[in-house]
């Protein structure tokens, strides 16, 4: 790339701070990129998005989609020879863009919220109304095919249809998504 | 032997084999599981993603009722046996955080109930002794890949299990059930979680990746210790012969002659009836 971007100097310590991993430690060494399971997937792959964290890339960082491609599998972060857990560090890294209006991956972002409504509504998920609020959203988010085929093979298999379960202490569940200290508007 | 049961969403539903097997072979063992009491979800992979402080407090509600009962809690699936894990580790060393979560839950943090997963309970040498006893069909000749998944094993601090990298407690489950476990790569490899309804593409690939590297080293079935592996690689697989993933407790329950197997096993997309059938396993 031959644009020269400018650092936000705060950037590094602020993200550090907020996930408390001590990412100032890695030496670019790559693990974490080797073993990702998506980082083929990813436009900046883990080692990338920690060194640009470091140079103060704020603009790059936040609105790469590769921070919601991250499923937390905790792969880069076991192997990592500096002990730096990257998971905490992404779901940091969502929440300042969600709070500082980077555009998220809709698709994506539409699931998680869908989910956390169910559990806001329920106080436990309840599938089948949950991935209808989440089609609503993203009809054509994923492979529409694919999933209307997972999506019989559950039904036929009787595994998909039930009752929403409702949790008796639903006020002290919709209490904790009131007083998350997140900066994300969702789930509240 | 009595522990506090945390279900989770899905076994129910979508792992309700899971579910099924689990009561028979804890009730085949003599282990005793009572259901935590008007739990809720621990927030999944969606809590952390959009709000890092919910996948914290939701489970935290939950070891406030396990509290009560005073029992160590025992979950299936391992991403909430993670969340558990890693809420329960936040009560013990941020005290700030343990105070606040006191006085919304209407609790008081003692730290005697432990987060342990259904595998743990079973891969005690002593259990396994229990289970070697109980076998009544040996599963004599069947390849066995153990697939223990992301979550599990990882962060290795705080779930201590033998090797993060290379774990074996359920291969010598599988050893005492009579069958064969065989080496492979993919053991500890991530089946891409929830992309499967958001990404399809990335869960086809790495599910795909996944069954061919167990057919490769030789597997007749993969065996699974969380739902959302098992129904990844039973929905998402796009090679042309497909293997069938099985929950461990299937397993279990086969090896225990448990009447109710069959049940489980026509809940499945890859039938493994036939593949069992070819091994002598009916």
């Amino acid at each position: 790339m031959a644009i020269a971007y400018e650092p936000t100097l705060t950037f590094g310590r602020t993200v550090q701070e907020r996930c408390g991993e001590p990412l100032m430690r890695c030496y670019f060494c790559q693990k974490c990129s080797a073993g990702c399971p998506v980082a083929y997937a990813m436009d900046l792959k883990p080692a990338q998005v920690i060194r640009l964290i470091q140079l103060g890339q704020k603009d790059v960082v936040l609105s790469s989609p590769a921070i919601w491609l991250c499923v937390g599998c905790e792969t880069c972060g076991t192997r990592c020879p500096n002990h730096i857990r990257l998971a905490p560090m992404y779901d940091t890294l969502r929440a300042m863009a969600m709070s500082e209006g980077y555009k998220p991956d809709t698709v994506i972002f539409n699931f998680h919220r869908a989910f956390l409504d169910s559990i806001r509504l329920w106080g436990r998920v309840h599938e089948l109304s949950m991935l209808a609020e989440y089609k609503l959203r993203s009809p054509f988010g994923s492979d529409l095919k694919a999933d209307i085929g997972v999506g019989l093979t559950l039904l036929v298999k009787g595994k998909i249809l039930s009752l929403p379960e409702r949790v008796r202490g639903l006020a002290q569940v919709r209490k904790l998504y009131e007083t998350s200290r997140s900066s994300t508007e969702v789930g509240k | 032997m009595r522990y506090s049961y945390y279900p989770g969403c899905t076994i129910a539903t979508t792992g309700i084999e899971f579910g099924l097997s689990t009561d028979a072979v804890c009730e085949a063992l003599g282990i005793e599981l009572v259901e935590l009491e008007d739990w809720n979800c621990c927030g999944a992979s969606s809590a952390h993603s959009l709000n890092h402080e919910l996948s914290y407090s939701l489970p935290a509600r939950n070891m406030a009722i396990a509290q009560q009962e005073g029992l160590d809690v025992v979950a299936p699936c391992p991403a909430c046996y993670q969340h558990i894990l890693l809420a329960d580790r936040r009560l013990r060393e941020d005290e700030a955080w343990r105070q606040e979560m006191e006085g919304l839950l209407g609790f008081r943090y003692t730290g005697q109930p432990h987060a342990r997963h259904l595998l743990e309970i079973f891969g005690a040498p002593e259990a396994l002794e229990r289970v070697r006893g109980r076998v009544k069909r040996p599963l004599s000749g069947l390849r066995v890949a153990s697939y223990y998944g992301c979550v599990l094993v990882r962060p290795p601090e705080f779930t201590g299990w033998d090797d993060p990298e290379h774990p074996m407690v359920m291969d010598n489950l599988m050893e005492a059930l009579g069958a064969q476990p065989v080496d492979w790569s993919y053991k500890v490899d991530c089946c891409g979680v929830s992309l499967a309804l958001t990404r399809a593409d990335v869960v086809i690939q790495l599910s795909t990746r996944l069954a061919q590297a167990a057919q490769e080293a030789g597997a007749d079935v993969i065996a699974c210790a969380c739902g959302m592996c098992q129904m990844n690689l039973d929905t998402r697989q796009s090679q042309a012969q497909k293997i069938p993933a099985l929950y461990f407790t299937e397993l279990m329950g086969l090896a225990f002659d448990v009447p109710e197997v069959g049940k489980w096993f026509g809940k499945h997309g890859i039938d493994p009836r036939p593949v069992l059938a070819a091994r002598g396993l009916k």
